[in-house]
């Protein structure tokens, strides 16, 4: 914490008093957020442990939601949600960071900013139009797909393997945005330092580099496994219900074409998210804040 | 090597520079030429799996089997049922969340800034919650509270604001959920901005000067902050453009879900669509990364594209 602050933050302190009650100020965002965003989640969580009887109106606490949630279909979505992402969070970062480390250090600034820009457009490439530029490309009767037969080759889109080849096009410009400035980090200097002290490549790597990257690399992969798990347009638009993935679940559930109950159940569902997600900030926040030692 | 390291400490010693090299003749000169080799043909693959979905994707939209070229994918476009509407509803959604989310964040953080900077940590918890919650989660939510007004409220005046959010014309429920969804980023954008200005001691100028409070933060800070406002403007326009789960998911029919309703029947168009739509997304990014000239918003725009819906 004391890392990022700048030393203007020691002058707001001191001229605090000159504010007339500038707290007034921060209650409409504080009002908003606690409406538009409390009150929904608020009701979320209440109904995933709740039950209301339509007949009598009483509504009792219940674990039957929850439980249903972590059963059967539901259960299948959500360890797919997690071996998906995981596997592409694993495969993006690294490719990411290999992608990442060629352009730093090819120290050609050309090269280089074209790539940061390439990446951050590419890393908004979410979403409906990914899908479709994916289906139009290597779908049943895409352009590549056509070109070189992949579907003889056992190619198939709607598919895990095909929605990890659509994930990866975001995450891995994801990154190399995160992971680059952790490489320009690692300075020349002490390659050099570490070279004239007689160290290898691989003696450097394991004493110098990994560990000043240690924080970077997690959090990249944890941003990234976030990423991947709460993506739903794409996946909606690609696979419809072919891959269990557990927003493709909550999704079907909240539109109603299935047994009533079911609305809990994704509101169960949506909070077993929440959790996961949770625990996956838990971790980045910080990391990013320990590795933004490094980044200045 | 010299040259890469600006940190040498005797400029007399050239020749001394050179020692590290000659002194391990074995493996730096065979080093060497490895990291070329492999820079190239990972920047190749990774420029092929880039390039070639954008390539085919127009190719499709262009190249009908049996008929050759034509663009009739794109001139049809703009008669195309429902495509003004849909594009119409999701710019004035954006426009409506941009005014929002900027009235609501730009004085709680010249607030903070100013005069509560004990209030900060609650600000930026608030601000940066909605990162937690996926988009699918938080629209169960608000499912939920939807279904409150005809059940529980059908006979009091609140009953006719469930109503009213909901208006097909122009859902401001959207407006809402798409302000929460554009926080973080918001929130990062300007805080950035205001890192790389003095507020208080601008402020204080100014109010010395005998400036109104209004006219400090409209004629003195805003100014200062066009650079993060236009980044967080942006940042929200894409988002609002590209959302399709929340949308889709309360029935309503901007962009996305259009794009998503017609690629059924007109496959081309849906694809010639998207590629168009990535067109407007990224011209915006770059124009974005190219007005971000200070070291701290260009820093805080790779920062604030982390988490658009996908």
């Amino acid at each position: 914490m004391s890392s990022t602050t700048d030393p203007r933050a020691a002058d707001g302190t001191r001229r605090r008093r000159r504010g007339p009650r500038t707290w007034l100020a921060t209650l409409p965002l504080l009002t908003f957020t606690g409406l538009c965003f409390g009150i929904p989640l608020g009701a979320m969580a209440y109904g995933a442990v709740t039950r209301t009887d339509p007949a009598s109106g009483a509504t009792q606490a219940t674990g039957e939601h929850l439980a249903r949630s972590l059963q059967g279909p539901y259960l299948a979505s959500l360890v797919g949600s997690v071996q998906l992402s995981a596997l592409t969070a694993l495969v993006g970062g690294v490719l990411g960071v290999v992608i990442a480390q060629a352009v730093v250090t090819s120290r050609s600034a050309g090269l280089r900013s074209a790539t940061l820009t390439a990446s951050g457009v590419l890393a908004n490439f979410g979403g409906v139009p990914l899908a479709f530029a994916f289906i139009a490309t290597v779908g049943i009767s895409g352009v590549v797909t056509q070109l070189a037969d992949l579907t003889d080759l056992g190619w198939n889109l709607y598919s895990f393997t095909g929605l990890t080849v659509v994930y990866l096009y975001f995450l891995i410009p994801l990154m190399v945005l995160v992971i680059a400035p952790a490489l320009d980090g690692l300075r020349p200097q002490w390659r050099e330092a570490a070279q004239s002290s007689g160290a290898t490549g691989r003696q450097f790597w394991l004493h110098v580099g990994l560990p000043v990257l240690a924080p970077s690399l997690l959090g990249g992969f944890v941003l990234l496994f976030g990423t991947a798990f709460a993506a739903h347009a794409t996946a909606a638009a690609l696979v419809g219900g072919s891959v269990p993935l557990v927003t493709l679940k909550i999704a079907d559930a909240l539109s109603g074409n299935v047994l009533t109950g079911q609305e809990n159940v994704a509101l169960a569902l949506g909070l077993d998210m929440i959790l996961i997600a949770g625990l996956v900030m838990a971790v980045y926040l910080p990391l990013q804040r320990r590795s933004a030692r490094w980044l200045r | 090597m010299a040259a890469m390291t600006p940190t040498t400490r005797h400029p007399d010693t050239a020749p001394d520079t050179r020692a590290p090299d000659t002194g391990a003749p074995a493996r730096t000169p065979a080093r060497r030429p490895r990291p070329g080799i492999w820079r190239g043909a990972v920047l190749a693959l990774a420029g092929a799996y880039f390039l070639i979905p954008l390539v085919a994707s127009f190719v499709f939209t262009v190249h009908v089997p049996g008929q050759g070229i034509t663009f009739e994918a794109y001139t049809e476009l703009l008669s195309a049922d429902g495509f003004t509407k849909s594009l119409l509803l999701s710019l004035g959604l954006a426009a409506a969340t941009i005014a929002l989310s900027l009235l609501l964040a730009v004085p709680a953080l010249v607030a903070v800034r100013i005069g509560s900077p004990r209030l900060r940590p609650v600000v930026e918890v608030m601000c940066m919650l909605p990162l937690v919650v996926p988009p699918i989660a938080l629209v169960t939510g608000i499912t939920t509270v939807l279904r409150w007004g005809p059940e529980h409220l059908s006979r009091t005046p609140l009953y006719q604001t469930f109503i009213a959010v909901q208006n097909e014309k122009f859902p401001v429920v959207l407006v809402l959920a798409y302000t929460v969804l554009a926080l973080p980023f918001v929130y990062r954008s300007l805080d950035a901005g205001l890192r790389a200005v003095d507020v208080p001691t601008l402020a204080e100028a100014a109010r010395s000067c005998g400036a109104s409070w209004p006219y400090v933060v409209l004629r003195v800070l805003l100014p200062n902050l066009r650079a993060s406002l236009a980044g967080a403007a942006f940042l929200t326009l894409a988002l609002v453009l590209g959302e399709f789960t929340i949308a889709s998911l309360l029935g309503f029919r901007p962009f996305a879900v259009w794009i998503v309703s017609i690629s059924g029947a007109q496959a081309r168009m849906s694809v010639a669509v998207s590629i168009l739509s990535l067109l407007i997304t990224w011209l915006l990014l770059i124009a974005l990364s190219r007005a971000g000239t200070t070291p701290s918003t260009a820093a805080a725009a790779p920062a604030t594209t982390s988490r658009k819906e996908s």
